[in-house]
């Protein structure tokens, strides 16, 4: 079963790190995503720019386009990456994500299948 | 032909038994929970018929898994995608005949795994013990609506969407593996736990679905522990429901009004069903795993086993809420301690205790309600009746409001 893990985070909290942390930081990651790649686990993922680069589309009910510049919400934590999971369950899922090796929030959501 | 009334007592008593054994199987076998409890309702209804009529079968848990069953190949017959199922179902029937026990090991399980799922961290606390009462509980919905004040509909919703859930994320069937089950099975503790107190904690004067929420945590805890055996929490809190059922007499005056336990008439407290409960817990701690709950039922049994409050082993109890305190250091295990200290002490020592706790403690009327006693035994009246009418501000339940108010009419005004 394919899940959709959103990963947010602070961007202050990431801006604010020195460049040996985020040094360490991205080599963890980049294991733990290389780990879960060999297992089979992510099929495919990407870490995104900053919100800074953002730009909203919205689509009102007459069909009209109009555009804004930043993300959907503005909160504290900003979906910064994402991974598509091929688990067996939630729980699978769940244990994944549990490791993700930054402080960050892991939002997981099953991916809808049409028959 | 057996009389009606009788069909209909015998089939609520099998149901509050096999209700949750039947769709546990079902959930199992069919991966579809509302199908499950549609059979199982049917079945039911079916039994109605028959026992009337026939009499009322030698295994009444059996004969309804058969027909359910039965009814579930009916069903499923038409529809080509549950072939694999289906054959299932049948193999499983096959090989229920065989014997003839109603539960066997495997349905056993079957409770047990959709408890798991029940008590799953991904859905919320409402939900868990919504879901966990009605499915494994065997209460109907609005039973469930009225023991927690909360109406129908919106229990009926959150069972509705956390079904859904379960299903559209796909939260698995199963007893957690070694590793993940120490948090797992505190969750289901947990829900059991919060359950037990919504009715212990309710009033005489509630309705009697709410105070029986105490009895229906207690049976699904004793249920956990036949299916995990070798499990110390699980006896722990066990140990500790029934402690706490066996005093249950005792904790309400006549009018409805409750009385504290240095008050309580201790020859109200069924001392067999203590001495059971000690039994238990013996057999928890003899585990050599303690936890919080082993060491909340030590607590509860230090009380029991002391004849008068003055006969309390004080020195015991502080030295268990020290234990306590290491694996929860919570502020209200160091407010239970604190009672406890002023026992041996005096108030001003317990006072002492409680002064730390009172930034974190602010928002609970108990820490207010305990402060205004020692307040009061150390010869502080006004401040005693300041704490009480902070209390007093922050409980909505009638009984303890009820015992403030008491405490502040009998106190002179100020």
């Amino acid at each position: 079963m394919k899940y959709m893990m959103l990963i947010a985070g602070s961007e202050d909290a990431w801006a604010g790190r020195s460049e040996e942390e985020l040094k360490a930081l991205y080599g963890r990651i980049g294991e733990w995503w290389d780990e879960q790649e060999r297992a089979g686990r992510i099929v495919e993922g990407h870490e995104l720019q900053p919100t800074a680069t953002a730009t909203t589309v919205r689509i009102a009910q007459d069909g009209s386009a109009t555009v804004t510049d930043g993300p959907f919400a503005e909160g504290k934590e900003m979906v910064g990456g994402y991974g598509i999971l091929e688990v067996a369950d939630l729980d699978e899922a769940l244990a994944v994500a549990s490791t993700w090796p930054a402080p960050d929030a892991l939002e997981i959501r099953p991916i809808v299948v049409r028959d | 032909m057996t009389d009606r009334a009788a069909v209909d007592e015998r089939l609520s008593e099998v149901l509050r038994e096999e209700r949750g054994r039947l769709t546990a199987a079902l959930v199992r076998i069919l991966g579809d929970w509302d199908l499950a409890e549609e059979l199982v309702q049917d079945a039911a209804v079916a039994a109605l018929e028959h026992w009337g009529t026939d009499g009322i079968p030698r295994n009444p848990g059996a004969w309804l898994m058969t027909t359910a069953r039965r009814k579930a190949v009916d069903r499923l017959r038409r529809q080509a995608r549950y072939r694999e199922r289906m054959e299932l179902l049948t193999r499983e029937a096959a090989q229920m005949s065989a014997t003839t026990a109603t539960g066997g090991p495997m349905e056993a399980d079957d409770r047990l795994r959709l408890l798991f799922t029940c008590c799953h961290p991904a859905l919320s606390r409402e939900a868990q013990v919504a879901l966990t009462l009605r499915t494994i509980g065997g209460l109907e919905t609005p039973a469930v609506a009225r023991a927690f004040l909360v109406p129908e509909a919106t229990i009926a919703q959150r069972i509705v969407r956390a079904k859904r859930k379960i299903r559209d994320a796909n939260i698995p069937y199963r007893v957690p593996d070694a590793a993940e089950l120490p948090p797992r099975l505190g969750e289901v503790l947990t829900v059991l736990y919060l359950i037990f107190n919504e009715g212990y904690l309710a009033s005489s004067g509630e309705a009697s679905e709410r105070r029986d929420l105490a009895r229906d945590a207690e049976w699904l805890t004793s249920l956990v522990a036949r299916l995990m055996p070798d499990e110390a929490e699980v006896l722990g809190l066990l140990a500790l429901m029934r402690i706490h059922l066996a005093r249950a007499d005792a904790r309400f005056a006549q009018d409805g009004s409750i009385v504290l336990l240095r008050d309580q008439d201790r020859a109200r407290w069924d001392r067999d069903a203590i001495e059971a409960a000690l039994t238990v817990l013996a057999r928890a701690e003899r585990m050599g795993r303690p936890g919080s709950y082993q060491l909340q039922a030590a607590i509860l049994a230090a009380h029991a086993g002391a004849t008068t409050w003055e006969a309390t082993p004080w020195a015991a109890i502080v030295a268990l809420y020290d234990a306590l305190a290491r694996i929860e250091p919570t502020p209200v295990v160091g407010l239970n301690r604190a009672l406890a200290v002023a026992e041996i002490e005096g108030a001003a020592a317990g006072l002492r205790e409680l002064e730390p706790l009172g930034e974190r403690l602010d928002g609970y009327h108990l820490y207010h309600a305990a402060r205004a006693e020692l307040l009061r035994r150390d010869g502080r009246a006004e401040e005693a009746r300041a704490s009480d009418m902070r209390a007093l501000a922050l409980t909505d339940n009638p009984a303890e409001r009820r015992l403030l108010q008491e405490r502040l009419g009998v106190q002179p005004s100020v």
